[in-house]
């Protein structure tokens, strides 16, 4: 059946070949599909097309059968859990950051988006911390480099919130403290699963190491 | 006169009664379909729809979205093309919705109001006190349908004007497709009422709203069959919806409005609604029986002659809302049929116009005027 794959598209049927040529096998009569009256008239297939739309109608007027909208704001579908949210900071024992101004996230993000001023830290075993610590949500392109290099689990986007709608850039600009009071940026049944500790070893011995060691 | 005469006096005049008519009923269905196109057809494709616009804690299923829309339609800026025509850009606006006001006078909303007789009974053969009475129809024309042709023909030409004058290529072409589109159905929807003409012998709409009488089988559905589908098929392109909405043609060329924004674009798509109404209205009066309740006489129901006696008030508040139920019906239709199927393409369209439903026509005329000869 070397022709049927040439066929035009409508005609799924199966090719009704009345007679084949003797001379050239691909000469052949087929049946031609004409239409017939209650087909040119339309009318048959409307009262089909019809029935189905009114059936899905009345389905859903009267025991919302078929809708499967979600009435967000109101109703959330939770995000998968590898989703990538906005940013939040991890937190030490203490609850102060886990951060170590390393640098890695502002070098690696592709937004040039972190903001990073490094400062001294009492503990001398960690030696430095973001004293201003600043995500544009609003460049960031959540690609989740940042969460990648960081050495030390400092920073994770597993919030699983996504940006909101802000009336002004500025707002969109999520601080250290923000990113820090898990609280107010997850849903608590979220924060509970995931927590606010890494179970990454804590480095740092207190300020006086040196003496200790 | 004494007061009360005048009172009636000014209730019977034909401004004071379009008016009425107007605003409460057309404006009203037509905005509230402005929503129910949305949310019929979010129900039949499995969605919710428009639900959310509110007035604190009033949401009536979203039916207040037409309310935001006239708002945000009124508050958004009025843009005229530089190089558009000012005087006749502003003038297609009106001229697609001035006819369709109009047209609405020739139809007849109910039975003449005999306002001294409202409590009582009237007996069908005995006059009544006919002071004061009040036709509900505001215009008593004996050539009411080709009024309505008339008027209606000419709500094309905001179409077609709006095309031309916007200077944007899509909007001629939309014009243009609206121009050929209404040449072509209009022709097949006069012919296919001639068959109603020649049947119930007038043109006048209340003339035929009494000539079908409450029977139903006296109904211009039942002896006009043929010429109720050609009728409502020509009618449905003459409002340019789908599956006729090449004018508009979303896709590919936006249609003849694609220039106008904020309440001129607005009055277009009201035009549009009003339309459907209009054609409601219209099926129901040639087609459907008018405001005939089926075996309500104007003394009461009569079923196989058993006679149970209604007062005049309440036969008139049934017939009304009989028209009214049936017109909301019919809208329904339209809409479902317009939301389930496709959009011919334009040489299907001028196929369907002049070689189906052309022919069908004149066949159903003359097959009527043989009957009629013969009978
Ligand atoms: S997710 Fe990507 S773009 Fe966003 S802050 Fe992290 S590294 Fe930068
Ligand atoms: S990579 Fe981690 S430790 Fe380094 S600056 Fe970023 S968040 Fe802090």
């Amino acid at each position: 059946m070397g022709h049927h794959a040439e066929a035009p598209a409508e005609s799924t049927d199966e090719l009704v070949v009345l007679s084949v040529s003797d001379k050239n096998k691909k000469v052949r009569t087929v049946q031609v599909h004409r239409p017939v009256p209650e087909e040119v008239s339309f009318l048959p297939a409307l009262a089909k097309g019809l029935g189905i739309t009114l059936k899905h109608f009345f389905g859903n007027v009267v025991a919302r059968k078929e809708t499967e909208t979600i009435q967000y704001p109101e109703e959330k579908k939770p995000y998968p859990a590898r989703n990538r949210g906005l940013h939040r900071l991890m937190l030490r024992d203490d609850d102060t950051e886990r951060c170590v101004a390393c640098m890695c996230c502002p070098t690696v993000c592709p937004a040039n988006c972190i903001t990073i001023v490094p400062a001294e830290r009492d503990d001398k075993g960690i030696e430095k911390h973001p004293a201003v610590f600043e995500i544009d949500e609003l460049r960031c392109v959540v690609c989740g480099f940042c969460v990648e290099s960081c050495p030390c689990d400092a920073i994770r986007m597993d919030t699983g919130e996504h940006a909101t709608a802000v009336e002004h850039r500025y707002e969109s600009i999520m601080t250290k403290e923000a990113m820090m009071d898990h609280k107010s940026i997850m849903q608590p049944d979220v924060l509970a699963k995931r927590g606010s500790l890494s179970t990454a070893v804590q480095g740092g011995t207190g300020p006086k190491w040196r003496e200790e060691s | 006169m004494t007061t009360t005469d005048w009172i009636f006096w000014v209730l019977d005049s034909a401004a004071i009664k379009w008016v009425v008519l107007i605003m409460v009923f057309v404006m009203p269905v037509a905005s509230l379909l402005t929503w129910a196109e949305r949310r019929q057809s979010a129900m039949m494709q499995d969605r919710l729809g428009p639900n959310r616009a509110n007035i604190g804690p009033i949401k009536l299923w979203g039916i207040l979205h037409f309310v935001a829309d006239a708002v945000k339609m009124i508050f958004k800026e009025d843009f005229i093309p530089e190089k558009a025509h000012k005087g006749l850009f502003i003038l297609a606006p009106i001229l697609s919705l001035a006819p369709v006001f109009i047209a609405f006078a020739v139809i007849p909303f109910g039975p003449t109001i005999y306002p001294n007789e409202l409590g009582s009974v009237i007996p069908l053969s005995t006059p009544v006190d006919t002071t004061n009475a009040i036709n509900l129809q505001v215009f008593n024309i004996e050539w009411g349908l080709l009024f309505y042709f008339a008027i209606l023909t000419l709500a094309n030409y905001g179409s077609v004007v709006a095309g031309w004058a916007s200077y944007n290529k899509w909007a001629l072409l939309g014009g243009l497709r609206a121009s050929s589109q209404m040449m072509s159905y209009e022709v097949a929807m006069g012919l296919s009422l001639m068959g109603c003409f020649l049947v119930m012998g007038t043109l006048e709409p209340e003339a035929m709203v009494q000539w079908q009488s409450p029977n139903p089988a006296h109904w211009g559905i039942v002896v006009q069959p043929l010429a109720f589908i050609l009728f409502f098929t020509a009618a449905i392109a003459e409002t340019k919806r789908a599956p006729f909405d090449l004018p508009e043609g979303e896709p590919e060329i936006i249609g003849y409005f694609v220039e106008y924004s904020g309440m001129r674009w607005g009055m277009f798509f009201l035009a549009e609604f009003i339309e459907i109404v209009f054609i409601a209205a219209v099926i129901s009066t040639v087609f459907l029986g008018g405001y005939q309740v089926p075996f309500l006489e104007a003394d009461g129901f009569r079923v196989a002659g058993t006679t149970l006696p209604i007062s005049h008030g309440f036969v008139v508040l049934m017939q009304v809302g009989m028209l009214s139920a049936k017109i909301l019906f019919l809208c329904f239709a339209q809409l479902a049929i317009r939301w389930t199927l496709p959009r011919f393409r334009p040489d299907q369209l001028m196929d369907l116009g002049w070689k189906k439903l052309l022919p069908l026509a004149l066949f159903n005329l003359m097959l009527t005027a043989l009957v009629m000869a013969v009978l």
